[in-house]
């Protein structure tokens, strides 16, 4: 194969990755600008003219507004206390030798494989017996389970690439462990704090099963009331994808910021 | 594969002073404020305990509960221990076996396509040339893996609406369509699994990516000018830095699929039938719909030993570096 051709295939298939990756988002998000008929059009149409006024109709719907606060509730909060909770424990991983750390540490790990249906059912019967269901606290709670391993996985590995120099100064100074901890692991492990609380965020705002057993009307999250439009004999499919948009949109920027770290956050660190 | 930072960047430190390893303990009688024995606790202790209390404790009652007969539909009779019943129930119930089937044969109809995808997309991404576009293609991976799951459902059964649906319209220009895809067992099967390719490619391709980037260049830049061929290149240089990628793919897809729910659940309920009753659909319907929690809770402990087994695994194969 010559040089040119090589560099066309190359061209070219770097092209189909895109459009595959990309295709279904753009779907979502032509469809959510199409009226009505030009979405039940038979075969769909392409070209279109576009209209916001699937937009004003959700925004417009308390249910999905409603449900939009529901979920920034549970995730900003359980991802606020996975960070507070967490990061000590990183610290702890990072920088301590006991006894039954590794066992610990594989018990993080263990978290991100199993099924939530496993918890799903026990849950769902506690938080029936101490009347927490269909409360934002059964999700903020629940959601730790999966926000905790993430956030200790990548701040142990930050806190562990800050050289041990000023850990020896500050001792040299008086400072204990606490104060260590505060005033030099946390601010310098900002970075990979960011991007756990980012993990954590995305995580929890893309939870379907455990906030569809775990609710009822009060704290729908946004993923279970877009899931609610599908019923009924004529779907309004530009309503469902402007709430699909609506909710996609603002984890997929936060994605594309975590880009590089995405593997790491999937794979709990096993390949970089 | 990965050096870990434990081993690099904490061992040349360890013999300093103020922090000993594990095998010499600190003398009891350390006065020094946050340094004695017990400080790890301190710090591990809000992370545990609520790892504990929100975790085990509702697993142990879930273990619990798979002893008993337990239907909330039927509350009149009580929660009796019935022993072994629950599971002898299960390991005679064809459907939960068939619904283990399923979930397998859908493990090993996506795998092979995201393996195969995401090992080309990863090759092209790291071809050299094309820089703008290859970084435009590697950013836009993250576009799949950031959707909401049960937005791709929707988008899902947008795409394969029989009557509307874009699929019918793309394989029509090929002179195919015309499916009702989410109607029949097969098409509903399918479906399902073109969604999970789209979302889940991407997450093989990057894991590959990340192999491939581990290659010495100087080797692999020989390795060109030596020799003409990508296919040689491929297997005798850059292969073995793709399988321990390749050994986290397969065991977190597994995982993964045992824990498929959201999707499936929007696009197919799991039907049409039992066509695309994946286990974790079938367990959620048994608990929540037929409110059958002793039977459920039953069924959940023994996916529950399938992925422990499966992330024993994970560690072992791939946390070499921490568990020699």
């Amino acid at each position: 194969m010559t040089g040119r051709s090589a560099r066309l295939l190359h061209a070219l298939g770097l092209l189909v990755t895109l459009s595959f990756t990309l295709f279904p988002f753009y779907w979502m998000v032509s469809s959510s600008l199409k009226e009505q008929a030009a979405l039940l059009a038979s075969p769909p149409v392409w070209l279109f003219r576009p209209t916001l006024a699937n937009y004003a109709e959700i925004f417009a719907d308390q249910k999905v507004s409603g449900a939009i606060l529901n979920s920034l509730i549970v995730v900003c909060t359980t991802t606020f206390l996975a960070v507070c909770l967490g990061t000590p424990a990183a610290y702890a991983l990072a920088r301590f030798e006991f006894r039954g750390k590794r066992d610990l540490w594989f018990w993080f790990i263990s978290n991100r494989m199993i099924s939530p249906i496993v918890l799903a059912l026990p849950v769902y019967l506690l938080a029936l017996q101490v009347n927490l269901l269909d409360t934002h606290l059964v999700l903020i709670l629940i959601y730790l389970t999966f926000n905790l391993p993430i956030v200790i996985w990548i701040c142990t590995d930050q806190f562990r690439s800050i050289p041990r120099d000023l850990e020896q100064a500050a001792r040299l100074e008086g400072a204990d462990q606490f104060t260590i901890f505060r005033r030099i692991y946390l601010p310098l492990g900002v970075p990979g704090i960011a991007v756990s609380a980012i993990f954590s965020f995305i995580f929890s705002w893309n939870e379907l099963l455990y906030a569809l057993v775990l609710t009822r009307r009060q704290v729908q999250t946004a993923p279970v009331v877009a899931t609610s439009f599908m019923s009924g004999y004529e779907l309004p499919w530009g309503k469902i994808m402007a709430t699909g948009t609506v909710i996609v949109l603002p984890v997929t920027l936060f994605a594309l910021a975590v880009s590089r770290h995405m593997v790491r956050g999937l794979t709990m660190g096993a390949t970089k | 594969m990965t050096p870990n930072p434990a081993e690099t960047g904490a061992a040349p430190a360890a013999p300093a002073a103020a922090d000993p390893p594990a095998a010499t303990r600190p003398a009891p009688g350390r006065l020094d404020p946050g340094y004695g024995r017990l400080t790890p606790l301190w710090f591990l202790l809000p992370a545990v305990g609520t790892l504990l209390v929100i975790g085990i404790y509702p697993t142990l009652f879930a273990l619990v509960t798979s002893f008993r007969r337990y239907n909330l539909a039927r509350p009149r009779d009580g929660f009796p221990f019935v022993g072994f019943e629950n599971y002898l129930g299960v390991l005679g119930d064809r459907s939960y076996w068939d619904s283990l089937l399923l979930t397998a044969r859908f493990f090993l109809t996506v795998m092979p396509v995201e393996l195969v995808l995401g090992i080309a997309i990863a090759l092209m991404l790291h071809q050299p040339g094309l820089s703008f576009l290859r970084a435009l293609a590697r950013v836009s991976l993250v576009v799949p893996l950031a959707t909401t799951f049960a937005v791709v459902g929707l988008i899902g059964r947008l795409i394969f609406n029989r009557d509307f649906g874009v699929a019918n319209q793309l394989l029509g220009f090929v002179g195919l369509g015309g499916f009702d895809w989410l109607g029949s067992s097969a098409g509903a099967f399918a479906a399902i699994a073109v969604m999970d390719v789209w979302q889940w490619t991407p997450f093989c391709a990057l894991i590959f990516l990340a192999g491939l980037s581990m290659v010495p260049v100087e080797i692999e830049e020989a390795a060109r000018l030596e020799t003409p061929s990508r296919l040689a290149l491929l297997r005798h240089v850059q292969l073995p830095y793709l399988l321990p990628g390749l050994t986290a793919v397969l065991i977190l897809r597994s995982a993964d699929i045992l824990k498929l729910f959201d999707m499936v659940f929007v696009m197919t309920r799991g039907g049409p039938g039992a066509a695309t009753d994946l286990i974790s659909i079938y367990i959620q319907r048994i608990g929540f719909r037929v409110f059958d929690m002793g039977t459920a809770s039953a069924q959940a402990i023994l996916l529950l030993v399938v992925t422990i087994i499966l992330s024993r695994l994970y560690i072992r194969l791939l946390y070499k570096e921490i568990d020699s």
